[in-house]
C-alpha cells in the first residue's frame, strides 16, 4: 500500500482549484489573510444575480463567521455561519441551490465516502460539505463556498425532507438505513416512513432516487417515489430488516432476493448491478478501487449510477472513482508514537460489522476506541449488537473513553482484550495496526497521529 | 446411590428482531455466561418470528419500535407464554418489553393497545420521550442504565417497583419498573445485566435456587465506573 494523500489535495477529488470561497471552509487549512476575507465578503460576483439585498447581507454573514471562527480556532466554523445565513434568509439554501444540478447523499453508512465518490467522479469543481457539517447550515456553507453548477451533498438521514424541499436536488442516493445513534435520531422505521413521505411528495417527476434494492428499510422509503434507479449491491447488515418494513411480519429471504406475504418484495427492475463485476445500464464498469472493504463497492457503485443521471459516463467517472484513496482521514495510515495505524470510522453495529469483515484476515491484534458523546450517541449498548465474537483469537486493545464497556463486551463474548489506560504502554509492533473507532473517538486519533 | 443430575438451565430471548432495538440482547449473553461460568449448563435460545415458543426456565424481552412492539404482544398472546409464566418461569423485560406485559399501552399517537396481561400496570404515551442515563436505588443497591422511551407507567396496587429513581424518569420520575412474583422489568438499556453484574446474579439465583460464588470480570469494574460517573453528575 502507498502512502495516501490526504484527501483534500487530491487531484482525483478536485481537479480544478475550488473557488476562493471555498478555500475558507476547506478543513485543516490555515486561515487566510484579512485583506483576501473582506474582498471575498463584500463580493457576491460569483453569486446569481437573483440574490435580494437579504440574501446577499445572509452570504456575507456566512462568510463572516465561517472567517471569524476559523481565526478564533472555534472550529471550521461551516455550521455557524450557516446558522447565520439561515438566519438572516431563511430561504437562503432554495436560492443558493436554485439553477444548480444537485446530487444529494443519505444512508446511515457510507453518506461522506459516497459524497467523495461523487464529487470524485465528477471530474470537475463541485460544492461540497466534505467537512462533515451534514445538515442544512452545512449546505447553506458549501453553496456560499462555491459557485459551481454541480453540487453533491451529504445529508444527516434525519434532514432529508427539509434538503429535499428547499434544494430540489436531480438525484437522491438511499444507501442503507440501520440502527444508529438512537438516543437522538428517531428509530429505523420512522426514519424510513419519513423518507418516503418525503420521496413522494412533490417534484418526484424530476427527481431520480438511487436506491439500494437489498435493503428492505430503503426499498420501502423509495417505494412511492416517481423515479428509482434500484440498484442491487452487497448489503450484508439485514439485523434491522428482519420484520417488513410496511407490516412487520417476517421477511422471507431465499438467496439474493425477500419478500414479505403482504406483497412487499425485492424490487425486480435492477437498473445497476453488483456481483461479480459492476454492470450500470446494462454496461460493463471496471470498478477497481483503491480503498478497502467490500462495502466501499457498493458506495461506487451507487455514486456512479447518480453520475450517469447527471451525465456522467460511468466508465469516465470510475477511473476517477477508483483513484479515490483516504476520506476525511478514514482508511489512510497514521503514524503515532512508533506505531503505524490504519484509522478506520465506524459509528454503529452495520459499520462495524463492514469493518471487522474487513480487517480480521490481515490483523492479530486491533485496537478499538469507543467514545459516548453526543456526536456519538450516549448510549453505547449498541456494542452487543455488533458481532465481536468473530474477533475469538484476535487481541484487542480497549481504548476511548468508554473502554470498559467496550471490556465487558468482548468479555462476555469470549474475545481476548486489554484495558488501556495509557496508550503509550501498548508495545509497538513492527506491522501496521488497524485502529477502530466511533466518530469522536476517530477525530481524537486523526488528530493526535501524523500523516505517514 | 442418588446419581446427580444436571439441570439444564435454558435462557430464551423472546422475538429480538422486534424487540432488540437497544442492544438488549446482550442480557442473554450475560446470563448464559455468567452462569456457565459457575459451572452450569447452559442453553441460549432465540425465538424468531415465526418460532414457537420456546420451552425456558428464563425469558427475556426488550425494547422496540412502536409497531413491532404491537406485532410482538400479538406473538406472545398466542402462545403459551402466559401460562408459562404462571407456571413460574423468571422474565426479565425491558422498556417495550415492560410495557407489553401490562394490561395496555399507548404508542403510536394516543391510541390504547391491549397488553398481554400479566402484570396489571398501564402505559400511557408521556408528554416528552425520556433519553438519558437511569440511576435508580433497587433496595440500597445503584442500578444504572440508559433509558430512551417515551412512556409513562403507573403500577396498580399490590404491583411493586423495582426501585426509586435517582437520575432520569424510569415509569414517571419517581419509580422505575417492577417486581412481580417471578417478572422483573425496568426501562433500563445498556444493556442493563451488562452494566449491572449484581441483577444478572440475583436474577441466576433466584432461578438456580441457590447462592452464587462471586465472580471477579471486567463487568465490575465497569459497574464501579458508571456508578461512580452518575452519582458525581
Amino acid at each position: 500500500m502507498t502512502t495516501p494523500t490526504p484527501y483534500w489535495f487530491q487531484p482525483a477529488l478536485l481537479e480544478t482549484p475550488p473557488l476562493s470561497g471555498a478555500k475558507v471552509l476547506q478543513k485543516d487549512q490555515p486561515p487566510p489573510g484579512w485583506s483576501f476575507c473582506v474582498f471575498r465578503l463584500v463580493s457576491v460576483k460569483s453569486m446569481r444575480n437573483d440574490l435580494s439585498l437579504r440574501d446577499r447581507v445572509a452570504i456575507g454573514g456566512v462568510r463572516l463567521v465561517n472567517v471569524a471562527s476559523r481565526v478564533l480556532k472555534r472550529g471550521s466554523g461551516t455550521v455557524a455561519g450557516g446558522q447565520i445565513g439561515l438566519l438572516v434568509s431563511p430561504e437562503l439554501l432554495k436560492k443558493l441551490a436554485r439553477g444548480r444540478r444537485t446530487v444529494l447523499v443519505t444512508g446511515t453508512n457510507g453518506k461522506t465516502t459516497t459524497t467523495a465518490m461523487v464529487g470524485a467522479g465528477w471530474g470537475s469543481e463541485v460544492a461540497t460539505n466534505d467537512t462533515g457539517a451534514n445538515m442544512l447550515a452545512g449546505h447553506v456553507a458549501a453553496l456560499v463556498g462555491s459557485a459551481s453548477e454541480h453540487v453533491v451533498l451529504e445529508v444527516d438521514e434525519a434532514w432529508l425532507a427539509d434538503a429535499v424541499s428547499s434544494i430540489e436536488p436531480e438525484v437522491v442516493v438511499l444507501l442503507n438505513l440501520s440502527r444508529d445513534q438512537l438516543d437522538r435520531a428517531s428509530e429505523v422505521r420512522q426514519m424510513a416512513e419519513r423518507w418516503r413521505k418525503c420521496l413522494a411528495g412533490p417534484g418526484g417527476e424530476t427527481r431520480l432516487v438511487v436506491a439500494n434494492a437489498n435493503d428492505p428499510l430503503v426499498v420501502f422509503a423509495a417505494s412511492d417515489a416517481a423515479r428509482v434507479l434500484w440498484c442491487d449491491v452487497p448489503t450484508d447488515w439485514q439485523a434491522d430488516a428482519r420484520s417488513c418494513p410496511r407490516c412487520t411480519r417476517a421477511l422471507v429471504r431465499t438467496g439474493t432476493s425477500w419478500h414479505c406475504e403482504c406483497g412487499f418484495a425485492k424490487p425486480t427492475t435492477l437498473g445497476v448491478t453488483l456481483r461479480s463485476g459492476l454492470v450500470i445500464h446494462g454496461r460493463e464498469v471496471p470498478l477497481e478501487l483503491s480503498l478497502p472493504g467490500h462495502f466501499n463497492e457498493a458506495n461506487a457503485a451507487m455514486a456512479l449510477a447518480a453520475l450517469y443521471e447527471v451525465g456522467i459516463d460511468p466508465v469516465v467517472a470510475v477511473a476517477r472513482i477508483n483513484a479515490v484513496r483516504g476520506v476525511a482521514g478514514r482508511f489512510t495510515r497514521r503514524r503515532w508514537h512508533g506505531h503505524t495505524l490504519e484509522l478506520l470510522l465506524a459509528k454503529n453495529p452495520s459499520g462495524f460489522d463492514a469493518l471487522i469483515t474487513t480487517v480480521q484476515d490481515g490483523h492479530q491484534d486491533l485496537w478499538i476506541a469507543i467514545n459516548a458523546r453526543i456526536a456519538d450517541g450516549r448510549d453505547p449498548s449498541w456494542l452487543y449488537d455488533v458481532p465481536f465474537e468473530r474477533l475469538k483469537g484476535h487481541r484487542v486493545w480497549c481504548l476511548g473513553e468508554r473502554r470498559l464497556d467496550l471490556a465487558a463486551r468482548l468479555e462476555y463474548g469470549g474475545v481476548d482484550f486489554e484495558v488501556v489506560d495509557d496508550p503509550d504502554l501498548i508495545p509497538v509492533s513492527p506491522s501496521p495496526t488497524a485502529l477502530l473507532a466511533n466518530y469522536t473517538a476517530f477525530s481524537e486519533w486523526l488528530e493526535r497521529s501524523d500523516s505517514c | 446411590m442418588v446419581r446427580e443430575i444436571r439441570l439444564v438451565l435454558t435462557i430464551a430471548t423472546l422475538l429480538p428482531d422486534l424487540l432488540g432495538t437497544y442492544g438488549d440482547g446482550g442480557n442473554g449473553l450475560v446470563l448464559a455466561e455468567r452462569a456457565r461460568r459457575r459451572g452450569n449448563d447452559v442453553r441460549l435460545v432465540t425465538m424468531e418470528l415465526g418460532d414457537e415458543l420456546p420451552e425456558a426456565e428464563i425469558y427475556l424481552l426488550g425494547g422496540g419500535e412502536d409497531g413491532p412492539q404491537r406485532l410482538a404482544r400479538d406473538l406472545l398472546i398466542e402462545g403459551s407464554f402466559h401460562a408459562r409464566v404462571e407456571g413460574g418461569a423468571t422474565v426479565l423485560a425491558v422498556c417495550a418489553g415492560l410495557q407489553i406485559l401490562g394490561e395496555s399501552f399507548s404508542v403510536e399517537g394516543d391510541d390504547e393497545f391491549e397488553g398481554l396481561g400479566i402484570v396489571d400496570v398501564r402505559t400511557k404515551r408521556a408528554r416528552t420521550r425520556s433519553v438519558g442515563e437511569l440511576l435508580v436505588d433497587v433496595g440500597g443497591r445503584a442500578l444504572v442504565g440508559f433509558e430512551n422511551h417515551g412512556g409513562e407507567t403507573s403500577l396498580g396496587d399490590g404491583v411493586t417497583p423495582l426501585g426509586r429513581v435517582r437520575r432520569g424518569r424510569g415509569n414517571d420520575g419517581n419509580f422505575d419498573g417492577f417486581r412481580s412474583g417471578s417478572i422483573w422489568a425496568t426501562y433500563a438499556h445498556g444493556p442493563v445485566l451488562a452494566l449491572n453484574p449484581w441483577l444478572a446474579d440475583e436474577l441466576l439465583q433466584s432461578v438456580l435456587g441457590h447462592a452464587l460464588e462471586p465472580l471477579v470480570s471486567v463487568a465490575d469494574d465497569l459497574y464501579n465506573e458508571r456508578v461512580a460517573a452518575l452519582n458525581s453528575r
